[in-house]
């Protein structure tokens, strides 16, 4: 792993650097900073108990969808069509550094999309009444969920970029394997219904898989352990097979 | 067992390697050395199998058989290490658009492990040897191609390799590029061992100590390039300036050789000299022969004699259209007689 530093800052430059990354980061907050607003008009329209930071956490799949095809897309399929990649995989790097340096990057630039959101948070708490009660917690819990489901998310892009030289196809997987694990993982339980004789092990994964589900507790301050280890195992299986499929078209060692 | 001192130092050994691409045979057993310090030109038409080999050589892409040691140190079984050995610019040489050209050479020789204190004197060094030094500030992605694969060829030999691959350095440049990357490939001649593939075969001819010329995944042609003349070109031209009618020149050389053949390439100038080829079946030196014959001939006047090499570019075609004729010849062979095909397909109906 001599080389992850050398390309994670090359790749982080490259972030830098490019014009793209500055129009999705402000895409980005303009949507969350919308949706924002909206729930704060509603909660002044019509009071409710709970936390609007919390209600703001369970639409965290909206930037998701556009987000994490967006950034991903590129890692490894504009090197392939490019060219880059050959001249990357004929230098002493092995796949393993390239892969992890790439899922390394997106995640930090996605970690700091996210941070960026938590002044939402701060401008509302500074504006409400002096005498509301500041509860910290589910915005912890809202980011915790956020940092782990994001490895996931970002290994499923990468995973999608690895396969494919074409950034469009790699964005249009990554999309559908987002939106395969919130969608259908959150509703695996209402999709089995026109099964008559539904097998029970369809409701015990659904009982894992269900992402919204997932979030909700977070937020309320449960820390799930499997939830972790779910993310987290099949994050690292997408990173991978990623590092198969790269060794076995570029035939790194 | 330890080399005798006599013994060349072989930095390349490819023997008998063969690449598949499903039903393609891209490599089809090229097996050939090259020896420390040398330079080997590549020639062969498109989708002859110069670029596939020189990606097995790079451990780019794997071979279906046969084996490619670079160093000693096998590509199939250690791609990792090699890499450590080579110097690789792709064909079109690709490079990112976005980053500079002093910021892509120093990520590139911390990836090609250059020491730390060493690494900004070797940038500044393969900068000066490829005039990039008043480009390093400038975005690859706006440079011209001539300055892009000066980049390429600056990365290509960074880190010292011992071997250099180098997939069509000399295209789209302009000549006193070409001559100045021709210079710089010369000059690691006895350092580095230099395998280069180009289409400008005056340049293959100029550069190299040794050419290779490949076509449908074989090698057709190894050698210098004198020792493929004498392979490919079974004839001997001179260039003569005359002052005299043909017919007569044509008559005096009949004791050269009896099937030469004399055409004029350039009229009488004013003074009455036009230039004539003769082309002589053979590889001998008919110099001397040439000269006493016209002495004896009062009513022709030479004033110039010299012998023409023939230009690797008729080696090359020679070569090629001989493999080609061959390989015409094999599948003749294979394919079955016009009898047969009748019955097959009448047995394929019945069925």
């Amino acid at each position: 792993m001599r080389h992850f530093t050398t390309l994670l800052r090359s790749e982080l430059w490259k972030l830098l650097v490019s014009p793209s990354t500055y129009i999705a980061a402000f895409l980005f907050l303009l949507i969350m900073g919308f949706l924002f607003q909206l729930i704060l008009v509603d909660y002044a329209s019509d009071p409710k108990e709970e936390n609007p930071s919390i209600t703001f956490f369970r639409l965290f799949f909206v930037p998701v969808f556009f987000m994490v095809p967006l950034l991903t897309m590129r890692s490894v399929s504009e090197e392939r069509s490019r060219g880059t990649i050959e001249t990357l995989m004929t230098t002493p790097v092995t796949a393993t550094e390239v892969i992890l340096s790439k899922f390394t990057a997106g995640y930090l630039y996605y970690a700091v999309l996210w941070a960026f959101t938590g002044c939402f948070h701060i401008l509302f708490y500074s504006f409400v009444q002096e005498d509301s009660l500041f509860d910290p917690y589910p915005i912890i819990g809202g980011y915790a969920y956020i940092a782990v489901s994001g490895t996931l998310f970002l290994s499923l892009g990468i995973f999608s970029s690895a396969l494919t030289c074409s950034q469009l196809v790699a964005g249009i997987a990554s999309f559908s394997m987002v939106f395969g694990f919130i969608v259908v993982g959150s509703y695996l339980e209402d999709l089995a219904l026109p099964f008559i004789s539904r097998p029970e092990w369809i409701d015990m994964l659904a009982k894992h898989t269900d992402v919204l589900q997932h979030m909700r507790d977070f937020s309320s301050g449960i820390v799930d352990t499997r939830a972790i280890v779910l993310y987290g195992s099949c994050s690292l299986a997408f990173l991978f097979l990623s590092i198969l499929i790269l060794e076995y078209r570029e035939g790194a060692s | 067992m330890p080399k005798s001192e006599d013994q060349p130092e072989y930095t390349i050994e490819v023997e008998n390697l063969h690449k598949r691409f499903g039903n393609l045979e891209a490599v089809a057993g090229i097996s050939f050395r090259v020896e420390k310090g040398q330079i080997v030109g590549f020639l062969g038409p498109n989708g002859a199998g110069k670029s596939t080999t020189m990606r097995i050589l790079t451990g780019y892409i794997k071979a279906t058989s046969g084996i490619a040691r670079i160093c000693g140190i096998s590509v199939a079984s250690n791609p990792h290490e090699i890499k450590r050995r080579i110097g690789y610019m792709p064909e079109n040489n690709p490079l990112p658009q976005e980053l500079r050209v002093r910021e892509y050479l120093k990520s590139r020789a911390c990836l090609k492990e250059l020491p730390s204190r060493h690494r900004g004197k070797r940038i500044d060094e393969v900068m000066e040897r490829c005039d990039l030094t008043r480009a390093q500030d400038r975005i690859i992605g706006k440079l011209s191609k001539g300055f892009r694969q000066r980049v390429g060829i600056a990365d290509a030999i960074m880190a010292n390799p011992e071997v250099i691959i180098m997939d069509e350095p000399t295209i789209g440049l302009d000549p006193h590029q070409v001559i100045m990357i021709r210079d710089l490939i010369a000059s690691l001649r006895g350092k580095m061992s230099v395998i280069i593939s180009s289409h400008i075969l005056p340049e293959i001819e100029m550069t190299c100590d040794q050419v290779m010329i490949i076509n449908s995944g074989k090698i057709v042609g190894q050698g210098t390039p004198n020792e493929l003349r004498e392979a490919f070109i079974n004839s001997t031209i001179y260039e003569l300036e005359i002052n005299g009618d043909l017919t007569n020149l044509r008559d005096s050389l009949k004791t050269v050789a009896t099937d030469l053949e004399v055409t004029q390439f350039e009229e009488a100038d004013e003074r009455g000299f036009s230039k004539v080829s003769i082309r002589i079946p053979g590889n001998h030196d008919y110099g001397e022969l040439i000269f006493s014959c016209l002495a004896g001939n009062s009513l022709i006047r030479a004033r110039s004699l010299r012998k023409r090499q023939a230009p690797l570019e008729d080696v090359f075609l020679a070569a090629t259209r001989r493999s080609w004729e061959t390989l015409d010849k094999g599948l003749a062979k294979k394919q079955p007689s016009s009898d047969e095909i009748p019955e097959k397909a009448e047995i394929s109906t019945a069925s």
